[in-house]
């Protein structure tokens, strides 16, 4: 093959596969982007299950977090994407509703991801919780804080820093797993290279050229990582 | 060796019946009829963890080697190497392997096609490549984590480069990387699963068939309990080799004067 | 579910009723497609709805000299549209299934679908039974793959790939040196792949096509298996089906 029918085969507009590439590039993003706001806010909530007195939480969110550490990130997303249909079909039936209704692509991949990343991110909050130095607390109220301005004025403020560096690992490696999301036929990245590889049966260049944009996706969100790092220390580091 | 294969193969027909067997009377006839394709999968899934990892980690030592060292013909290409397989999802690493490559067939791949053909071996190379990228970066970790004057030191003992990396750094650095090369094995384990997409009948594709033909959800659960069952033990094992391998008077807590 | 009751019971009447005045002027048929499965139902480029389903509709309707209207239904409320009243037969290439028989009735089947065997050509293969020892792949949520699986599992290397592209690819490559699919996509696709053929005969899993009308309206379902013996015997079938295919596919 000459570099000709490579850019040719890559090129925008009708003729060429470029343009779907990026089209589905840009699909990845918002499925990791959607995925992260939602995984972020469940795993703050499964955090507050993990730190919570309650015996019977703590038992539910501990047995929600071994169960996606344990299964395959794959399995899992399958679970969802077969699973949430049948949810809604007996919620409606529940209703007295027949419905055929299925559950878009991007809301069950949205789903599926935003739960993996929940169970770890969970984790990282409840780290980051626990290393604010308690003499901080303590002193906070001794001053006569309540519970809840010692939470939103110290803790919370502190736990951004020290959790930064972890969720930054988690989105690199959500960034990565909406790649799964081509097995369920949903158009990002992957499955457009698939598609294309298919149809011109030139699956080397196609799958190396998404290699490429993902290359870049991870190397964009490393760098805003260092930035960001940088900006959480301040003041803290040496 | 043939012995150990043997022995080997029967081990798994036997485990495999005996367990199917003992859970056959406390289970669903959906699970009793699959059982014995899980167990099939379940064996291929440890299979294919086990060799990748043992390889993965001698590939990842040899990376690692040159990642740290004063080199740059060694170093940028080792770091070239770890940055793209951790930059990219494992999944377009198995299909620029898989049917990237596959597609060149039997002319273009010459003696290499009997290994391309087969789609357990293609995820073995992809699983082994990958985890060898991310354990090497766990191993400079704990490389770049020794003091320096132990090196320093062992320097001016006189030892050789060789030396001082079998007898020095590279035993502390594993113990240092011993937990995180752990979890980078359960992630290995749960990676595994996407090699069901180039045809390989692990424990996911079992599971993936299985479910096909009567679109029951259980299935999936019955596949994640197993997988589940396989992160326990792979969990007890790696405490066990930490417990084995830790020095006490290293580890043990100093207590306060 | 009061108010369900009585709207079924109110569509049964009419239904009986427009049945029993259809008897004195031509009948007058509404007929729902899906318009999304070439070659058997599609539009064409003015919108119109073309395929061997409208032909076979048309036929019918010329034969039992019914005036027919054909409508493009999606295929998710399809049959609950027909059990509603919103049209009285579907043409729509639908499998006769168990499930679909609680619900609606089928006339006698006016197509198969056959499984069948592709290879490259030249590949020495001559049907189903050379197979043994050769590496033979299937989609694997298709009917092809459990035949593959149960017929051929142990004899074979079977190997379920996610999509039916990803076969193709595959036995494009000579990974597969043979694939057992559906035979109306695999015909589709060796259309435009020059170097791939079927081989051997259709396999027949008896998965019939039917025709769909409500479950108590008999008269119509016997109007079309009349209407449909008719075209089998006079030709006009094999003429459709010689449009479509160069095998017969009853």
């Amino acid at each position: 093959m000459n570099n000709e029918s490579v850019f040719s085969l890559l090129a925008f507009g009708d003729t060429g596969w470029g343009d779907d590439l990026l089209a589905g590039a840009w699909i990845t993003v918002q499925l990791a982007a959607v995925s992260l706001v939602c995984g972020l806010a469940l795993g703050l909530l499964l955090a507050g299950g993990r730190l919570s007195p309650w015996r019977p939480l703590n038992w539910l969110t501990n047995t929600y977090i071994i169960f996606i550490r344990g299964t395959p990130e794959f399995l899992v997303l399958l679970l969802v994407f077969f699973g949430l249909d049948l949810v809604v079909q007996q919620i409606a039936a529940g209703l007295g509703i027949q419905s055929s209704f299925e559950v878009p692509k991007f809301a069950a991949a949205v789903a599926g991801l935003s739960l993996i990343f929940s169970a770890y991110a969970s984790e990282v909050f409840r780290g980051a919780y626990l290393a604010v130095p308690t003499g901080q607390i303590e002193a906070a109220t001794a001053t006569g804080m309540s519970a809840g301005q010692v939470f939103w004025r110290v803790r919370l403020p502190q736990m951004w820093r020290f959790a930064l560096p972890g969720l930054a690992n988690l989105w690199m490696v959500l960034l990565k797993d909406t790649s799964l999301a081509a097995v369920i036929a949903l158009d990002e990245l992957l499955r457009q290279a698939k598609v294309a590889s298919e149809s011109t049966l030139q699956p080397l260049v196609f799958y190396l050229a998404a290699g490429a944009i993902y290359l870049v996706l991870t190397a964009v969100s490393d760098i805003a990582r260092h930035r960001l790092e940088l900006g959480a220390r301040r003041g803290y580091a040496r | 060796m043939f012995d150990f294969v043997r022995v080997y193969l029967n081990f798994k027909i036997a485990a495999s019946d005996g367990i199917c067997g003992a859970l056959a009377p406390i289970s669903p006839d959906l699970f009793v009829n699959a059982c014995p394709r899980f167990f099939d999968g379940f064996f291929v899934t440890l299979e294919l963890l086990l060799l990748s990892s043992v390889l993965g980690f001698l590939i990842a030592v040899a990376v690692v080697l040159a990642r740290v060292s004063s080199s740059r013909f060694l170093s940028i290409p080792a770091h070239a190497y770890i940055y793209v397989f951790r930059g990219t999802p494992l999944l377009v690493q198995l299909w620029v392997l898989y049917y990237g490559l596959g597609s060149m067939g039997a002319e273009g791949l010459g003696p290499l096609w009997p290994f391309f053909k087969e789609g357990w071996w293609v995820g073995l190379l992809t699983l082994t490549l990958n985890t060898a990228a991310y354990v090497a970066e766990i191993l400079r970790g704990g490389i770049q984590n020794l003091p320096h004057g132990q090196i320093e030191a062992a320097e001016a003992c006189g030892m050789t480069w060789s030396q001082r990396m079998r007898r020095i750094i590279f035993p502390q650095a594993i113990r240092i990387a011993w937990p995180a090369y752990g979890n980078e094995v359960i992630l290995l384990m749960k990676a595994s699963a996407l090699v069901s997409t180039i045809t390989v009948m692990d424990l996911m594709g079992q599971t993936r068939t299985i479910f096909s033909r009567s679109y029951d959800l259980s299935i999936f659960l019955y596949g994640a309990a197993l997988y589940l069952v396989l992160a326990g033990l792979l969990t007890l094992g790696l405490r066990l080799v930490e417990a084995r391998m830790t020095i006490p008077s290293f580890t043990q807590p100093k207590s306060p004067r | 579910m009061f108010k369900k009751l009585v709207t079924v019971a109110l569509v049964a009447t009419i239904a009986a009723a427009s049945a029993g005045s259809a008897i004195a002027q031509p009948m007058q048929i509404r007929i729902a497609t899906e318009g999304a499965y070439p070659p058997f139902n599609q539009k064409d480029a003015a919108g119109n709805l073309v395929g061997f389903d409208i032909d076979i509709a048309n036929a019918l309707c010329a034969e039992m000299k019914a005036e027919c209207t054909v409508v493009a239904q999606d295929w998710d409320g399809i049959i609950p549209g027909l059990v509603a009243n919103k049209y009285d037969a579907i043409i729509a290439s639908m499998s006769i299934t168990p499930e679909r028989q609680q619900s609606v009735g089928f006339t006698e089947p006016y197509y198969s679908n056959y499984l069948h065997v592709m290879a490259k050509k030249g590949s020495g293969i001559a049907g189903a039974d050379d197979l043994a020892g050769k590496s033979v792949g299937a989609e694997r949520s298709t009917v092809a793959s459990q035949w593959a699986e149960d017929n051929l599992g142990r004899s074979a290397d079977v190997k379920l790939y996610d999509t039916q592209t990803a076969a193709y690819s595959d036995l494009d490559a000579g990974r597969i040196d043979a694939m057992v699919s559906d035979i109306y996509p695999a015909y589709d696709w060796l259309q435009t792949h020059d170097g791939f053929e079927f081989i051997g005969d259709n396999i027949d899993i008896a998965d019939k096509i039917g025709i769909a009308v409500r479950k108590d309206d008999n008269e119509l379902r016997e109007a079309l298996n009349g209407a449909l013996k008719t075209i089998r015997d006079n030709g006009t079938y094999a003429t459709i089906n010689a449009k479509y295919f160069p095998f017969d596919i009853y």
